[in-house]
């Protein structure tokens, strides 16, 4: 039997990463662990002084660690899915040359997300051993966290490889992260609950997917009640992470196939 | 008659309003080497990407290696070869790994390709950076090694877009010479060019393309004899000066062509044209005497040089 062609790319870009791993220390390892430091431990033992019910009853440290889990599989996701379909486009141009062979736009399409999928299962494992060296939730209830984080990764990948597919300028996409990422990741329900945002903007966090993902990381590392039915939870993470896939295939298909 | 490996009949392709290739008809024959000759923005790059099999046809029919792009492309880019304009080697990688991958595309097993890799790179005399970065290549190199890349597939057909553009001219007969191999070997090769010395070099048949338009077919040498004279003599004058002398050139010229710079004088016999003129009167700051080419042949049928 052949190896399906999507295996072929994840194959070259295992090749890829052999080369440039280093980079992603940082964001694996040290980012966790910075985070963890510094809004956990240092910010924590103010906010444990004053300690509030709307926290689930736990340290800050134990709130925000499951929390952080969600939102960093989001921020590896967007990184790794948006920034190899631009290059891979415009700068690095490989997929021009991967599609001048057997290999279609879909091929590259799946084995990117597959890529992602991957690396998630890995920063996101690394997460759940970081937060239990900090002793911010037990090893096996870490672990048990990390196929929620990358659910919740995935439903961030495929909509941005759409986005970053159809964007014309990089600059485009740069302000995207400034604008909207950044303050998803701060309202996203892993630094405070969300109902301590401003009516107006509570149903709004309802449809990022990383709420949803902070909500089921942190139910199953600290056993809180999830806000919704699980099915509704993960259902949605999901149905994102399907309808980004399709778009970011066609429309990925338009860009290669002119 | 041999059965063509590439056939184009009506072949058009628009984006949007605008019309890259019109219409166009052509058949390539194994073994040849078929040349697109046009300026750019002629829609030879268009055309090739249709024949790649990575550009579905707005209308007319194309058939590569027997077979339909739109329903087989899988197959056909199983069987090319493909060389681009555009440099897309992953430059952080090194010149193994970067043939290793594209050999994989083609689902051929690492042992295989390794061996392939060894002929290769003897093939474009890149041998000893096997392990170098591509980054550390030089121009030639790197389009050499795209060649290479291009061959890993062992392909019947390659295409090649623009081969030689921005090389320096020893890279660029480093190229060619690589290329006259690869037709020596049986290989097919589409080639496409803004450099009337490329197409006479390679190319035993060539298409002139213009406006995404074929304007005229066959090879180097019949396109000259049926679009050009033989000789042709480049005069340069003092300002204006030719004025004065043009109704004496225009009898004594088959054509000519008046540019900014130099007034082409189209005929059989140069010396004595040259020798003619100098009798009556017309005396210019230069003449360079030379035998027509394609760039010759383009003017003609366009009315505009190759390279503006």
């Amino acid at each position: 039997m052949t190896t399906p062609r999507a295996l072929l790319i994840v194959e070259s870009e295992w090749r890829y990463y052999k080369r440039t791993w280093w980079s992603t220390v940082i964001t694996t390892w040290l980012r966790p662990i910075l985070f963890l430091l510094a809004m956990g431990v240092g910010l924590g033992t103010l906010i444990d002084r004053t300690a509030d019910q709307a926290l689930g009853g736990a340290g800050y440290l134990a709130f925000l660690a499951p929390g952080l889990m969600a939102a960093s599989a989001m921020q590896t996701a967007i990184t790794d899915s948006s920034w190899p379909v631009r290059t891979g486009i415009k700068w690095r141009k490989h997929f021009w040359a991967q599609i001048s062979t057997p290999v279609t736009p879909d091929d590259i399409l799946n084995g990117l997300m597959i890529w992602v999928f991957i690396r998630l299962v890995f920063v996101s494992t690394a997460f759940a051993v970081v937060i239990w060296a900090f002793g911010a939730a037990p090893l096996d209830r870490g672990l048990a966290a990390v196929p929620a984080a990358v659910l919740c990764g995935m439903a961030f990948a495929s909509p941005m490889a759409f986005l970053a597919a159809w964007f014309k300028e990089d600059s485009t996409m740069i302000a995207l992260f400034r604008f909207s990422l950044i303050p998803l990741f701060l309202f996203s329900g892993a630094f405070f609950p969300i109902d301590r945002l401003p009516d107006l903007l509570e149903p709004l966090a309802l449809f990022s997917p990383v709420w949803h993902g902070v909500d089921l990381c942190r139910s199953i590392t600290l056993g809180t009640p999830l806000a919704l039915p699980l099915w509704v939870e993960v259902g949605y993470l999901l149905a994102v992470t399907v309808v980004g896939w399709w778009a970011a295939i066609r429309r990925l298909r338009k860009t290669l196939n002119l | 008659m041999v059965e063509s490996l590439v056939v184009g009949r009506g072949l058009s392709k628009k984006f949007g309003d605008f019309t890259a290739v019109d219409n166009i008809d052509f058949d390539i024959h194994p073994g040849e080497a078929f040349g697109f000759l046009g300026p750019n923005g002629a829609g030879k790059s268009s055309t090739m990407r249709m024949i790649g099999a990575v550009s579905p046809p707005t209308s007319g029919r194309l058939s590569v290696l027997g077979m339909d792009p739109s329903t087989e492309g899988i197959k056909i880019r199983g069987r090319l070869g493909v060389v681009p304009q555009e440099d897309n080697l992953d430059r952080e990688l090194s010149v193994y790994e970067n043939l290793l991958t594209h050999g994989r595309y083609f689902h051929m097993k690492r042992a295989e390709i390794d061996v392939r890799i060894v002929d290769l790179l003897e093939f474009v005399q890149l041998t000893e950076r096997l392990d170098d970065r591509v980054d550390l290549l030089s121009g030639g190199m790197k389009r050499r090694l795209i060649i290479a890349r291009g061959l890993i597939n062992q392909p019947e057909l390659v295409i090649l877009d623009e081969p030689t553009t921005g090389l320096d001219p020893q890279a660029r007969h480093v190229v060619w010479d690589r290329l006259y191999q690869l037709k020596r070997d049986g290989v097919t090769l589409i080639i496409t060019t803004h450099y009337m010395d490329e197409a006479e070099q390679l190319c035993d048949r060539l298409v002139v393309m213009d406006r995404g338009r074929i304007v005229a077919e066959g090879s180097p040498r019949e396109l000259i004899e049926r679009y050009s004279t033989r000789d042709v003599l480049e005069m340069r004058f003092a300002a204006d000066q030719h004025r004065h002398a043009m109704p004496i050139i225009e009898e004594v010229a088959e054509r000519t062509e008046d540019l900014p710079d130099r007034l082409m004088i189209y005929t059989h016999n140069a010396d004595e044209v040259s020798a003619e003129l100098a009798r009556r009167g017309v005396h210019p700051v230069s003449t360079l005497i030379r035998r027509s080419t394609l760039e010759d042949v383009f003017l003609r049928l366009t009315g505009r040089q190759l390279i503006e």
